[in-house]
C-alpha cells in the first residue's frame, strides 16, 4: 500500500516537475552549445519588463489595500451583527470563481465607456481604477475566506464591547483592535491576491493596461528563449507568495498555540 | 440620593420579555450584586446599563444624567467580562492604557496612570507581558485595571470570577471588594454564585424571571427571604409538609411531632414549613430523625436524614471533637428555634 502511495506521488511529481525542469533547461539554451543566463539577462534588462512588472506590483498593492478596506469591515460586521447574512456573503464572494473575468471586463466596458454616465475608460487613471476594481472582485473569494477564518479565532463580540466600554469609536475598534489581531489572516489573503494579480491577463488586456500578464503573452509570441525565462520568473514570484503564505499560517498557528 | 437609577426597565427579544419593570436605585460607592439563576435577566440588565442592549422601555440615569439613549462609548462605564476580553495584540500596559489613549490623554500622563493601576492590582512588573503570558487571575486583574484606568462613573462586573479556579476566585473577590472600597466606585456585579454575592455586596438583588424577587443586604436576603424562590435559591432549605393544629397559638404537627412556631399560620389545613440546615441542632428532645449519610465539608458536617413520615431533612453540625459525627442509621432528636421556620402555603 505504502509502495503504491509513493508511486502515485512520484508520478504526480514527474507530471508537475518535469515540464518545469524542461522549461528551465530550455531557458538556459539561448547561447548556442552552452548553458547561459542570457535569456534572463535579456528579460530583466528589458525596460518593458521592468515597466509592466512595476505596474502590476503597484496595481497588486493597491488591490490588496482596497480589498482589505472592503473585506475586513464587511466580514467583521457580518460576524458581529448580521450572522444570518453569512450564507449570502459566502455565495456572493464565491461568484467571481464562477463568472469568467471576460464577462466582468465586458460589463465594465459597457457600463463605464466614454459615452456612459461615468466614463472611467476615458482616462488612464479611470481605467486603472476599473482594473483595480476588477482585481478586487477577482481576489474576493480568497480575501474574504482568509479574513473570515481569522475572525473565527477571535471573540469579536466581546472584544468589540470591551473597546466600546473604554470609549472607542468604530474606526478605533477596527484599526486598533480587530485589524492588528487579523494580520496573519489578512497577509494570507494579500499573498493570494498578489499571486493572482501579478500574472492576470484578461482584465489587463481588455482594458488595455500595460500590465505584466499581457507582456508575458507578447513575449511568448515574439521571442524564443525569453518566454521560458519569464515563465520561470513568474513561477518564482508565485511560489514565493505561496511560501510566505505557508510561513504566515505557521506563525499564526504558533501564535495561537502560545496564547493558549 | 441615588447615583445610578434604573426606572421600570423592560427588555423583550421578539415576543419574549426577559426583563419586566425592573427598578433599582444604587447609591454612590455602593456595591450591588444581581444574583439569580441562568436566564433570570441579570446579564440583560447589566448590558442595558452598559448600553450593549437597548431598553424596550424605562430609563437609566447616572449621576442625574439620562444615559438611556447614549452609545456605550459615551456612558463612562467600565466593564469587566467573564472571558477577560483583553486585547491579544497589546501588552498588559497597552491594555490598561487603551481607554486613556482613546480619550487622548497625553503619553506621560497615560504612562503614570498605567503604572499606578498596575501597582494597584499588584502587577507592577508585568506591564510588558502579553495576555497569553499571564495566568487567568492575572488577566482578570489587568482587565479590572483596564476598566478602572479611565476613571469610569460606574463599574460593571459580568461574572468576572466564573472562569477562575476556586482558590483564585476567593482571593480575587476579596481584592476586588477592597479595590472597590478604596476607589469608592459604584459597582454592579452579576453572578449566579450566592457565596460571591453574599460575601462581597452591600446589597443583593435576587432576580427571578426578569424581576427583582428581593432587594436587601446579604443578611436580610439570607435570614428573611421574601418568598419561597429567594429562600430556595439563596442557601439550602428544607421544605417539609405540616398540618396546622391551632393557628392562634402557632401549633402545627410535623411528621407526627408537635411544634410551636413564631410565624403567622393560616387558620387550618396543610402548610409547608421551611428551615435552613443550620437551624437544627441535636438535642435530648425534639424532632425525631434517622441518619442516612454524612457529608464532610471541612468546618461542617452535613447530615442527610429522614423524618418518621419519610420526608428528607438536611442539617449541619460543626466539625468538633466534642460532637462526634452521627453514624448511618443512628436515631437523633433535633431542636429548632421556633423563629427559624418559614411558613409557605402548601
Amino acid at each position: 500500500m505504502r509502495l503504491w502511495s509513493w508511486l502515485g506521488f512520484a508520478l504526480g511529481a514527474v507530471f508537475m516537475v518535469l515540464p518545469l525542469v524542461g522549461m528551465f533547461e530550455f531557458s538556459l539554451r539561448a547561447r548556442r552549445g552552452e548553458y547561459s543566463l542570457d535569456a534572463y539577462r535579456s528579460v530583466l534588462g528589458d525596460p518593458q519588463f521592468q515597466a509592466t512588472f512595476a505596474y502590476s506590483v503597484v496595481v497588486a498593492i493597491v488591490t490588496i489595500i482596497a480589498g482589505v478596506l472592503l473585506v475586513v469591515p464587511t466580514a467583521y460586521w457580518v460576524r458581529l451583527r448580521l450572522s444570518r447574512l453569512r450564507p449570502v456573503m459566502e455565495f456572493v464572494t464565491l461568484l467571481p470563481l464562477v463568472i469568467p473575468p471576460i464577462v466582468i471586463a465586458f460589463g465594465y466596458l459597457r457600463q463605464f465607456n466614454t459615452s456612459s454616465f461615468l466614463p472611467l475608460t476615458g482616462s488612464a487613471r479611470g481605467t486603472d481604477f476599473l482594473l483595480v476594481m476588477g482585481y478586487v472582485t477577482l481576489s474576493l473569494p480568497y480575501m474574504y475566506r482568509a479574513v473570515d477564518t481569522g475572525l473565527r479565532t477571535l471573540d469579536v463580540a466581546t472584544l468589540t464591547e470591551a473597546s466600546q466600554s473604554l470609549g472607542a469609536s468604530w474606526v478605533t475598534i477596527l484599526s486598533r483592535v480587530i485589524l492588528p489581531n487579523l494580520w496573519p489572516a489578512v497577509l494570507s489573503g494579500a499573498f493570494l491576491s498578489f499571486a493572482i494579480v501579478i500574472g492576470e491577463y484578461v482584465f489587463a488586456a481588455l482594458l488595455d493596461r500595460p500590465a505584466f500578464g499581457p507582456y508575458m503573452v507578447w513575449v511568448g509570441g515574439n521571442r524564443a528563449y525569453e518566454p521560458a525565462a519569464l515563465a520561470v520568473i513568474a513561477f518564482g514570484v508565485t511560489w514565493a507568495c505561496m511560501g510566505l503564505l505557508t510561513l504566515t499560517g505557521r506563525l499564526a498557528a504558533h501564535h495561537r498555540a502560545a496564547r493558549r | 440620593m441615588s447615583f445610578l437609577t434604573l426606572e421600570n426597565l423592560k427588555k423583550s427579544f421578539g415576543q419574549t420579555q426577559v426583563v419586566h419593570d425592573f427598578s433599582l436605585a444604587v447609591g454612590k460607592g455602593e456595591f450591588v450584586s444581581l444574583l439569580g439563576p441562568s436566564g433570570c435577566g441579570k446579564t440583560t440588565v447589566l448590558r442595558m446599563i452598559a448600553g450593549f442592549e437597548t431598553t424596550s422601555a424605562g430609563r437609566i440615569r447616572i449621576d442625574g444624567q439620562d444615559v438611556t439613549a447614549l452609545p456605550p462609548a459615551r456612558r463612562q462605564i467600565g466593564m469587566v467580562f467573564q472571558a477577560y476580553a483583553l486585547f491579544p495584540n497589546l501588552t498588559a500596559a497597552g491594555n490598561v492604557g487603551f481607554g486613556l489613549r482613546v480619550a487622548g490623554v497625553p503619553r506621560r500622563e497615560r504612562a503614570a496612570r498605567v503604572a499606578e493601576m498596575l501597582a494597584l492590582i499588584g502587577l507592577p512588573d508585568l506591564g510588558d507581558r502579553y495576555p497569553f503570558q499571564l495566568s487567568g487571575g492575572q488577566q482578570q486583574r489587568v482587565a479590572l485595571a483596564r476598566a478602572l484606568a479611565p476613571r469610569p462613573r460606574v463599574l460593571l462586573l459580568d461574572e468576572p470570577l466564573s472562569a477562575l479556579d476556586a482558590k483564585i476566585r476567593v482571593s480575587l473577590r476579596a481584592e476586588i471588594r477592597e479595590l472597590q472600597r478604596t476607589l469608592g466606585i459604584t459597582t454592579i456585579f452579576v453572578t449566579h454564585d450566592q457565596e460571591e454575592a453574599l460575601s462581597m455586596s452591600d446589597r443583593v438583588v435576587v432576580m427571578h424571571q426578569g424581576r427583582a424577587a428581593q432587594v436587601g443586604t446579604p443578611a436580610e436576603i439570607y435570614d428573611s427571604p421574601a418568598n419561597a424562590f429567594v429562600a430556595g435559591f439563596v442557601g439550602q432549605l428544607n421544605r417539609l409538609p405540616a398540618r396546622v393544629v391551632d393557628a392562634g397559638t402557632g401549633r402545627v404537627e410535623l411528621a407526627g411531632h408537635p411544634l410551636t412556631l413564631a410565624a403567622t399560620l393560616p387558620a387550618s389545613g396543610q402548610v409547608t414549613l421551611a428551615a435552613r440546615p443550620e437551624a437544627f441542632r441535636p438535642a435530648p428532645a425534639g424532632l425525631p430523625v434517622e441518619v442516612e449519610t454524612v457529608e464532610f465539608l471541612g468546618a461542617l458536617r452535613r447530615v442527610h436524614a429522614r423524618l418518621p413520615d419519610g420526608s428528607a431533612l438536611v442539617f449541619d453540625m460543626f466539625n468538633s471533637p466534642d460532637a462526634p459525627a452521627p453514624r448511618m442509621g443512628e436515631r437523633l432528636t433535633l431542636a429548632v428555634d421556633p423563629s427559624a421556620w418559614i411558613v409557605e402555603a402548601a
